[in-house]
C-alpha cells in the first residue's frame, strides 16, 4: 500500500451525495493530480459524517481540520491554500452560531460535544469500499477473537452481559435472542439483517450500511458463530441504491479476504451472505412480514409464536437483528461486557443513533448515551429551533410512536421512559416540529402513512385506521365535533387491543399522545374552527389590509390561480372563492398586506 | 388487469426468461425476478407478470398479488422524467405538501400518474436519507433539495 501523507476525507452519505460531493472529490483529485501531489495526498470518499444540515463536508487529516458546505468550487482554494501552503480556508469553516467564532476541529462543535460513537465509530473515518481501512481499525478482529479464543456459549454470554437490547424498535435482548436461537435444534439455521429501515425520516441503518458496511458483516458473522448459522440474509430496501452497491463491494472483498466462505481462519467455521431486497412495504420491517417477502410472498405478518428464533426462514431457526444491533457488536466483543454496560441508564446500556430532523437547526445523526436527555439533543446537539421560532414537540419512534413536549425535555431517554411517557424509541426517528406545525395535522400524517402500510390482513387496522384517518380529516376541514375526539380515544383504543402485528397495536399513538399533550388544540378545531397553528388551509382565510397595500402588483404575479386583482399602485383585493389558500402571496408581500386567519 | 395487450420486444421477453433461470425458476425468489423484470421493462403489465408466472410455474394470481402489495412495483410504465417527491416526515415538516401540490397542478397530474405525453410521471416516496436538504425532490437519479414551490417551474423547465 503507498502511504500518504494527507487524506482529504469528504462525504460521500447520501445528503452529501446529493449536494454533489462526487463532484468535489474528482474536482480535488483533478488539482492534485495538477499540483504533483496526487502521491502525497489521498482524497477518500467516506461514509456520512452525521452533520448533514452542513454539507458536504471535508476533513482533511492529520491536522484535523473540518470544513463544511464545501462545493466543488472550493475544491482549488483547498488544495492551493491549505495542502499547498499549509494556511486554512477560513471562510469553509464552521461558524459557531452563538458566539460567531470559526471553529476548525469537530471536537470543538457543540454537535460533536456530547455524542459518544460506538456504533457509528468508523462512519466518516474510513473509505467504506475498502477492506484494508476497515481492518486498520479493528474490523474482522472481533470476529477473529471469537472464533480462536471463545465458544458461541461464551461470546453469547458476553452480548447478554452486555445489556444490549435490540435497536430495530422492540428493545428485546440481544444475548438472550442470539440464546434462544443457539438452543432452538435444526439442520440448518439462519442469521438475518434487518436492514428493511422503514420509518419515514429515519437514516441510522443506511448510514452505517453506507459508512461502515464491513462491521454489519463481522456482526452477522459472529451470530452465526454463536447461533449455528452458516448463512445469513441481509433484507434491504430496494430504494438505498447506494448502501446496497456499498454492501455487495464490502461482502466480495470479505470473501476475497476469506473472512466470509469456507473454513474461516482456518477454524472450520463456515459462513457467507446473500442480500434480498425489499420492494417498498412497511410492513416488511416486522420481522414475520420479512421473513415471508424473503419467501417471495406478500409480506404480511404472522402471529408470533412462534418466534422466529424457533421457526423462521423456510422454517428454520431464524435470529433477526437490526443493522444498528450489529454495528455494537463487535466493540462489545473487543472491549468487553463491563465497558458496555458502565455506559447508558439501569436498563438501556450502550448509546442510541438518531436521525436528528425536521425544525431544527443541525439536522443530522446523532449518536449519544442512553441516558441523555431530549434537551440535550434538541438544544445543545441540534442547535436549537430554526429560525428563533418556538418548540412545540418531538416525535419519537416514527409511526409507532408519539409526540413529546416541553414538559418531557429533562426526562433521560432511554426504552422504557419513553414508553412511560406515552411514546417509544422506535429505531430512531427524531422529528422537531415548532409552533406553525399543527399537530391534529401531524397524527394525520402518520395516520394517512399507516392507511397506506397497513397490509390489510387484518381489520382493526385495515378498516379502523383508515377510520380514524377520516375523523382527522373531518377535523382538520373544521367539520369535526367534541364527540370526535371521544370516538378518536375509544377507536385508537380498540386498534391497539385486537390488531395482529406490532404496526396496527401501535398505529394510534400518535393520535393518543397528541390527545394527551395537546388537547386545547383539538380543541381549537372543533370548537372555534380555527387552526392555531394556521396549519390547516380549510380553517384559513387570506384577505388583503388595504390600508397596508401599496398595489405593487407582487402578489396577483404570484397567485398560481389568478384570484388577486387589483390595478397598479391601487389596492388589491383576494376573491375568496378562487383563492387555494396557497400562501403565495404571504410570502411576497414585502408590506405586510397580506393577512391569514 | 388491463384489456389492452402490450407488445412486449421479443430479446425482453428472452432475457426475462434467461433471468428466471438464473433463479433455477424458484417461487422463493419471485420478488428478486420481478425487481429484475422491472428494470427490463421500466415496468410490470399484466403480459410480464403472466410469463413470470409460467416460468415459474405459479398462478398468475399470486404474482399479481405481490406486485400488487409492494409499492415499489408499478403496473404503469413510469415517464421519460420520472419525479418523486419525498414524503417522509422531515420533508413533510419541512413543507413538502405544498411542493407536491405544485407539481400537480403544473403537470395537471395526480399522484402515480403519468403525463399524456409520457414526459413526466409523479411518485412520492418516503425519506430518501437527505433529510438535512428537506424538502427533497428526485427525478430521475437527480436529487434536488430545499425545493419550494416557487422553484417548481425551474426544476420542470430542465427537462423540457
Ligand atoms: C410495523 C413494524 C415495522 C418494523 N420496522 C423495522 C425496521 O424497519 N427495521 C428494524 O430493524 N426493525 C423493524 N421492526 C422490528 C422488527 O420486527 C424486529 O423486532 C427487529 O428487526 C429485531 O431486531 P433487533 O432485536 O435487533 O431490534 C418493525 C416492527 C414492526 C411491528
Ligand atoms: S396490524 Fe395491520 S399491518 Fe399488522 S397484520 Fe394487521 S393489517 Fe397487517
Ligand atoms: S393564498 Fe395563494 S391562491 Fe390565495 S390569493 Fe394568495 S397567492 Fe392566490
Ligand atoms: S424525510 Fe425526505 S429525505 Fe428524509
Amino acid at each position: 500500500m503507498i502511504k500518504h501523507k494527507i487524506h482529504i476525507l469528504v462525504c460521500g452519505g447520501t445528503g452529501c451525495k446529493s449536494s454533489n460531493s462526487d463532484l468535489l472529490v474528482s474536482t480535488l483529485r483533478n488539482e492534485l493530480i495538477e499540483n504533483g501531489l496526487d502521491k502525497e495526498v489521498q482524497v477518500v470518499l467516506t461514509g456520512c459524517f452525521g452533520f448533514c444540515e452542513q454539507g458536504p463536508i471535508v476533513k482533511v487529516l492529520p491536522d484535523n481540520i473540518f470544513y463544511v458546505g464545501v462545493k466543488p468550487d472550493d475544491a482549488h482554494e483547498i488544495i492551493a491554500e491549505h495542502i499547498i501552503k499549509g494556511r486554512k480556508v477560513q471562510r469553509l469553516l464552521y461558524v459557531d452560531p452563538k458566539t460567531k467564532e470559526r471553529i476548525q476541529d469537530a471536537k470543538g462543535m457543540n454537535f460533536y460535544k456530547k455524542q459518544l460513537r460506538i456504533a457509528l465509530r468508523n462512519c466518516g473515518f474510513i473509505d467504506p469500499e475498502s477492506i484494508d481501512e476497515s481492518i486498520a481499525r479493528d474490523g474482522y478482529a472481533a470476529l477473529a477473537k471469537v472464533l480462536t479464543e471463545l465458544t458461541p456459549a461464551e461470546t453469547v454470554q458476553i452480548v447478554k452481559q452486555s445489556g444490549l437490547r435490540g435497536r430495530g424498535g422492540g428493545g428485546f435482548s440481544t444475548g438472550l435472542k442470539w440464546e434462544i436461537t443457539a438452543k432452538s435444534q435444526a439442520d440448518q439455521k439462519y442469521v438475518v439483517c434487518n436492514a428493511d429501515e422503514g420509518d419515514p425520516g429515519a437514516f441510522m441503518d443506511r448510514s452505517i450500511l453506507e459508512g461502515d458496511p464491513h462491521t454489519v458483516i463481522e456482526a452477522m458473522a459472529i451470530n452465526g458463530y454463536c447461533t449455528g448459522a452458516d448463512k445469513g440474509l441481509v433484507y434491504i430496501r430496494a430504494e438505498y441504491p447506494l448502501a446496497i452497491e456499498r454492501l455487495k463491494i464490502a461482502i466480495k472483498q470479505a470473501r476475497e479476504y476469506g473472512l466470509l466462505g469456507q473454513d474461516i481462519f482456518g477454524t472450520g467455521f463456515n459462513f457467507d451472505i446473500d442480500l434480498r431486497y425489499g420492494a417498498g412495504a412497511f410492513v416488511c420491517g416486522e420481522e414475520t412480514a420479512l421473513i415471508h417477502s424473503m419467501e417471495g410472498e406478500r409480506g404480511e405478518p404472522t402471529f408470533k409464536p412462534p418466534f422466529p428464533s424457533e421457526e423462521g426462514y423456510l422454517g428454520k431457526p431464524t435470529n433477526v437483528n437490526n443493522v444498528e444491533t450489529y454495528a455494537n457488536i463487535p466493540p462489545i466483543i473487543l472491549q468487553g461486557a463491563e465497558w458496555f454496560s458502565s455506559i447508558g441508564t439501569e436498563k438501556s446500556k450502550g448509546t442510541k443513533v438518531f436521525a436528528l430532523a425536521g425544525k431544527v437547526n443541525n439536522v443530522g445523526l446523532v449518536e449519544v448515551p442512553m441516558g441523555t436527555t431530549l434537551r440535550e439533543v434538541i438544544f445543545e446537539i441540534g442547535g436549537g429551533i430554526k429560525g428563533n421560532k418556538k418548540f412545540k414537540a418531538v416525535q419519537t419512534g416514527g409511526p409507532s410512536g408519539g409526540c413529546l413536549t416541553e414538559k418531557h425535555l429533562d426526562i433521560p431517554i432511554d426504552y422504557d421512559n419513553l414508553i412511560a411517557c406515552g411514546s417509544m424509541m422506535g429505531s430512531g426517528g427524531m422529528i422537531i416540529v415548532d409552533e406553525d406545525d399543527c399537530m391534529v395535522s401531524m397524527a394525520k400524517y402518520y395516520l394517512d402513512f399507516t392507511v397506506e402500510e397497513s397490509c390489510g390482513k387484518c381489520s382493526p387496522c385495515r378498516i379502523g385506521n383508515k377510520r380514524l384517518y377520516e375523523i382527522l380529516e373531518t377535523i382538520t376541514k373544521g367539520k369535526g365535533t367534541v364527540e370526535d375526539l371521544d370516538r378518536l380515544r375509544n377507536l385508537s383504543e380498540v386498534i391497539k387491543d385486537t390488531s395482529l402485528c406490532g404496526l396496527g397495536q401501535t398505529s394510534p399513538n400518535p393520535v393518543l399522545s397528541t390527545l394527551d399533550n395537546f388537547l386545547d388544540e383539538y380543541e381549537a378545531h372543533v370548537k372555534d374552527h380555527k387552526c392555531p397553528a394556521g396549519q390547516c388551509r380549510d380553517l384559513m382565510t387570506y384577505w388583503i389590509e388595504p390600508e397596508n397595500c401599496v398595489g405593487c402588483t407582487a402578489c396577483a404575479r404570484v397567485c398560481p390561480v389568478s384570484a388577486i386583482s387589483g390595478e397598479r399602485k391601487e389596492v388589491h383585493i383576494i376573491d375568496a372563492a378562487l383563492c387555494i389558500k396557497c400562501g403565495a402571496c404571504l410570502e411576497k408581500c414585502k408590506f405586510n398586506a397580506v393577512y391569514v386567519s | 388487469m388491463s384489456s389492452i395487450k402490450v407488445e412486449l420486444h421479443e430479446n425482453q421477453v428472452n432475457e426475462l426468461v434467461e433471468v428466471c433461470k438464473s433463479f433455477s425458476n424458484d417461487p422463493f425468489e419471485l420478488i428478486h425476478v420481478l425487481h429484475k423484470a422491472q428494470s427490463i421493462f421500466g415496468y410490470l403489465p399484466a403480459e410480464v407478470q403472466e410469463i413470470v408466472a409460467r416460468e415459474l410455474k405459479i398462478p398468475v394470481a399470486k404474482v399479481y398479488g405481490v406486485v400488487t402489495f409492494y409499492s415499489f412495483f408499478s403496473m404503469i410504465p413510469k415517464g421519460q422524467n420520472p419525479i418523486s417527491i419525498c414524503m417522509g416526515t422531515a420533508c413533510y415538516v419541512r413543507g413538502a405538501e405544498k411542493v407536491l401540490e405544485e407539481f400537480k397542478r403544473k403537470l395537471a397530474v395526480e399522484v402515480g400518474e403519468t403525463t399524456k405525453d409520457g414526459r413526466f410521471s409523479l411518485n412520492c416516496l418516503r425519506c430518501v436519507g437527505a433529510c438535512g436538504l428537506a424538502p427533497v425532490v428526485m427525478v430521475g437519479d437527480k436529487t434536488y433539495g430545499r425545493v419550494s414551490p416557487d422553484g417548481v417551474q425551474e426544476i420542470l423547465a430542465e427537462y423540457m
